[in-house]
């Protein structure tokens, strides 16, 4: 149906005669649904509908691609509930802009104030989702975000060193032992000025694996695995049986510098990687890595000062892969291969060759067994590639064109994605047979399973992540959204349900039950265990310091005014620093505080907490600061001035509120 | 349009209810649930010395002055109150000196531990938001945290 095309005359009538079709069709709860077969169920709106207060059943946290960003959803009705900033500076919630976030987005090329996120993946226990943290990659500079899903907020990001498009990434191991990081691009490492004609043999690929503190999530870059100069793309975990290996695709296996629209795709098959990586902590043991110079910035939050702390580090553990034998091998897969799913019971690792047709099964007993029968197909850079034949389990033929990634109901069936033909199909694990395909609008990336990455998934929707939607929303100028589409997949097929525009391009998504999260959702900080240094925790001890041409303002805020609101002395050429803190203790009362002229932006500061904004006044007046917040009914009156003087004034240095001093009590 | 559209939709919607079978079964994780209604006869305005609020206080004797239990009481009050109320004058809340002559202990209490509620169905709380406008911010205030500020609050008489 070509909306685009219709008269807007005729649209009301086509809307009543398909609600009218929707309503009267579900009136007949008697009737088999199977009779009418269209691409939406006759009761999909009964089926995302969660009533006004009421909650949804997940929740879904979406990558915002080039955005930078992570939204939560509420699954099935599709609700937006919030953007976490992650890589990219938020004007909306001051992020990269106030002082104690600014650390956050510190790198070893400086501060970068934007970000590409990718893979969210949320930490496990035992294999299955534990809700604790979500850990998502930056592709374009190499980074990985910890977000505590108590607070919904990005709590730690660490840089990659000796990587380039971090893609293959954040993915984590059965019990969140490590998050891996796998370069996109090989590049010269450590860098240097050379020919990129020197691309073959020169550029090496890295595979990080990231430590994580079971207690904090505290991340830590263990070691790195010194690969061939490939595409590394995605990755997924062992768990089960082949707990303890790690399965990254390549691509560019020709080692191809320039065109790889067409030179990275001359070979009939590329590899997946297997890595051992208890082999690889064997070795490290052993004193088998290699330090080398390497610095890059770890960035760590606190809950209790408010405030982001930079670590540098300057050194990083190299294990050789083609040095260290057992450590890593190759499986031959076909052409240029996207996604690389391990079965929830970690037996099949499941290969999309994006440009093939078919999806390959790769079998964890066979690999092992290949191995130990040495079936070697040569190797690469002294790493055997196994025989493709003594380790494939089976091929989903015709599946569709394009495959691109995988996830699980737990009920012994798979879901892939196809990109070129848009649509995603259904199959067995074991028979491989195709028993479902539904297609989607249009250009699906990847989809989602509650829990698919996962030894138990919760098999009752999949969402399918759209890179176009062309005529499928009101068009809004060239650029469009792109979006997703809700299946239900507890029956045999798969029923489209619902259709809802995402933000940025989601690359990936993970969800987890809503109960497992709402629960220990934190409501306010405690201000009595703020230790942020410029904490202010009442009206008496708010005050204003001058430090030079410093001027730090202590002040508060609750409903619904400043403390203080009056502030004189302030003169041209200061750099002054709002301390706010905001001492209301009751859930869902964040204030926010905006400075006429400020060259950041707002801040927006929750219960308990206390942030900075930093305002260097370059006009000589008064100049008014308000909370941008709605916070109460006189909110509006929640406002204050600074008088700045011309540098070098005597005006006193003078602050009130109601023109008292700020310790009247 | 827009009107054509809203009718076919408020037609289709007592099409939809003339046929449902029910309210709709969404799974709730409703992590609030309402509080038991109270058996206690509805409080009224008239007079405040009899009326003791809505919120977990009860019942409460007084005793003599505790000095010190007073003076972490105000230390309370300076971090959670004070940026509202004073106790000479009007500000962002009522004044409140001399507060413990006008109310019940047990209605202090409870107006500093479950505003909320208070405001919302305490005759005395709902006028005083008519005149005030702010709602009174809950400061999760614990019980030993307000039987301490209830205390300053009765060393503070009148001005």
């Amino acid at each position: 149906m070509k909306k685009y095309h219709l008269k807007i005359s005729t649209l009301p009538v086509l809307l009543a005669t398909a609600l009218l079709a929707v309503v009267l069709g579900g009136c007949q709860k008697g009737s088999d649904p199977s009779a009418t077969q269209g691409a939406l169920t006759k009761n999909a709106a009964e089926r995302t509908y969660v009533a006004p207060g009421e909650y949804d059943e997940y929740y879904a946290f979406f990558s915002g691609g080039f955005s930078g960003q992570l939204s939560v959803y509420g699954l099935p009705s599709g609700r937006l509930f919030k953007v976490i900033p992650v890589f990219s500076q938020d004007g909306e919630k001051g992020y990269g802009y106030n002082e104690e976030t600014k650390p956050m987005l510190e790198t070893s090329y400086g501060f970068v104030p934007w970000g590409d996120a990718h893979h969210p993946d949320i930490s496990q226990t035992k294999g299955e989702l534990d809700g604790r943290w979500l850990f998502i990659n930056e592709n374009n500079t190499p980074r990985i975000a910890r977000v505590d899903l108590t607070t919904f907020e990005t709590a730690e990001i660490i840089e990659i060193p000796n990587s380039a498009g971090n893609h293959s990434s954040a993915f984590v191991t059965e019990n969140t032992e490590y998050v891996v990081a796998g370069t996109r691009f090989s590049v010269p490492i450590p860098q240097q000025d050379i020919s990129i004609d020197e691309y073959k043999g020169k550029f090496k690929g890295s595979l990080s694996f990231l430590s994580v503190d079971p207690e904090h999530g505290h991340m830590d870059l263990k070691f790195q695995i010194r690969m061939p100069g490939f595409d590394y793309d995605l990755a997924h975990p062992g768990r089960g049986a082949s707990h303890g290996w790690f399965f990254f695709t390549t691509y560019n296996t020709e080692e191809a510098s320039t065109l790889l629209e067409v030179n990275a795709s001359q070979k009939d098959k590329d590899y997946i990687a297997a890595i051992n990586w208890k082999k690889a902590e064997e070795y490290l043991k052993a004193g088998k890595g290699k330090k080398e110079k390497a610095r890059y910035a770890h960035n760590i939050y606190s809950d209790e000062t408010h405030t982001a702390t930079t670590h540098w580090k300057d050194e990083v553990t190299v294990l050789e892969a083609s040095e260290l034998p057992g450590m890593v091998y190759f499986i031959p897969i076909p052409k240029s291969p996207h996604g690389c799913d391990v079965t929830p019971d970690g037996e099949y690792i499941i290969g999309s060759g994006k440009l093939a047709s078919s999806v390959t099964a790769h079998s964890f007993t066979k690999m092992l067994k290949a191995i130990e029968e040495k079936k070697f197909d040569g190797e690469a850079y002294g790493i055997p590639v196994l025989q493709y034949d003594a380790v494939l389990a089976g091929s989903v033929e015709q599946g569709g064109l394009g495959p691109l990634h995988t996830e699980f109901d737990g009920q012994g069936n798979a879901y892939t994605t196809f990109f070129i033909s848009s649509e995603v199909v259904k199959w067995k694990i074991g028979t491989w047979e195709v028993l479902d395909r539904q297609p989607v609008y249009y250009s699906v990336g990847h989809l989602m399973i509650p829990g698919g990455n996962s030894a138990k998934p919760f098999g009752k929707y999949l969402v399918a992540l759209n890179k176009i939607t062309k005529d499928r929303y009101l068009p809004t100028g060239p650029e469009l959204c792109h979006s997703a589409q809700l299946f239900d997949i507890s029956g045999e097929k798969m029923e489209l349900l619902l259709d809802f525009p995402t933000i940025g391009e989601p690359h990936y998504a993970a969800a987890v039950p809503a109960e497992m999260l709402m629960e220990k959702s934190l409501k306010i900080f405690k201000l009595e265990d703020n230790k942020h240094p410029y904490v202010t925790k009442s009206e008496a001890e708010s005050k204003v310091v001058r430090n030079g041409n410093e001027v730090h303002v202590y002040m508060t805020m609750i409903r619904s005014h400043f403390g203080p609101d009056n502030i004189e002395g302030i003169e041209v050429g200061d750099k002054v620093y709002f301390h706010v803190t905001n001492l209301e203790q009751d859930f869902d009362v964040p204030h926010g505080f905006a400075m006429m002229g400020a060259n950041n932006a707002e801040i927006l500061v929750m219960p308990g907490q206390t942030e900075t904004l930093v305002w260097e006044p370059e006009q000589v007046g008064v100049w008014p600061f308000y909370c941008p917040d709605f916070c109460s009914a006189l909110h509006q009156e929640m406002q204050g001035y600074v008088r700045v003087s011309p540098k070098g004034s005597k005006t006193p240095l003078k602050f009130t509120l109601d023109g008292e001093a700020m310790d009247a009590l | 349009m827009k009107f054509k559209s809203a009718t076919i939709i408020a037609i289709l919607t007592l099409f939809l209810l003339g046929c449902s079978g029910g309210p709709n079964e969404v799974e709730s994780f409703d992590s609030t649930p309402a509080a038991p209604e109270s058996t206690e006869p509805a409080p009224t305005a008239d007079d405040p010395m009899s009326n003791r609020g809505v919120g977990p206080i009860k019942s409460l004797a007084l005793e003599a002055i505790d000095e010190k239990l007073a003076k972490s009481g105000e230390d309370f009050f300076r971090t959670k109150c004070a940026a509202c109320h004073r106790m000479d004058k009007r500000r962002v809340g009522p004044s409140l000196g001399g507060i413990t002559e006008r109310r019940t202990p047990e209605w202090i209490m409870n107006m500093i531990m479950n505003p909320t509620e208070m405001l919302e169905k305490d005759p005395i709380a709902k006028e005083l938001l008519a005149e005030y406008a702010t709602q009174m911010a809950d400061q999760n205030v614990d019980e030993s945290e307000a039987r301490a500020i209830l205390e300053f609050l009765r060393t503070q008489s009148a001005p």
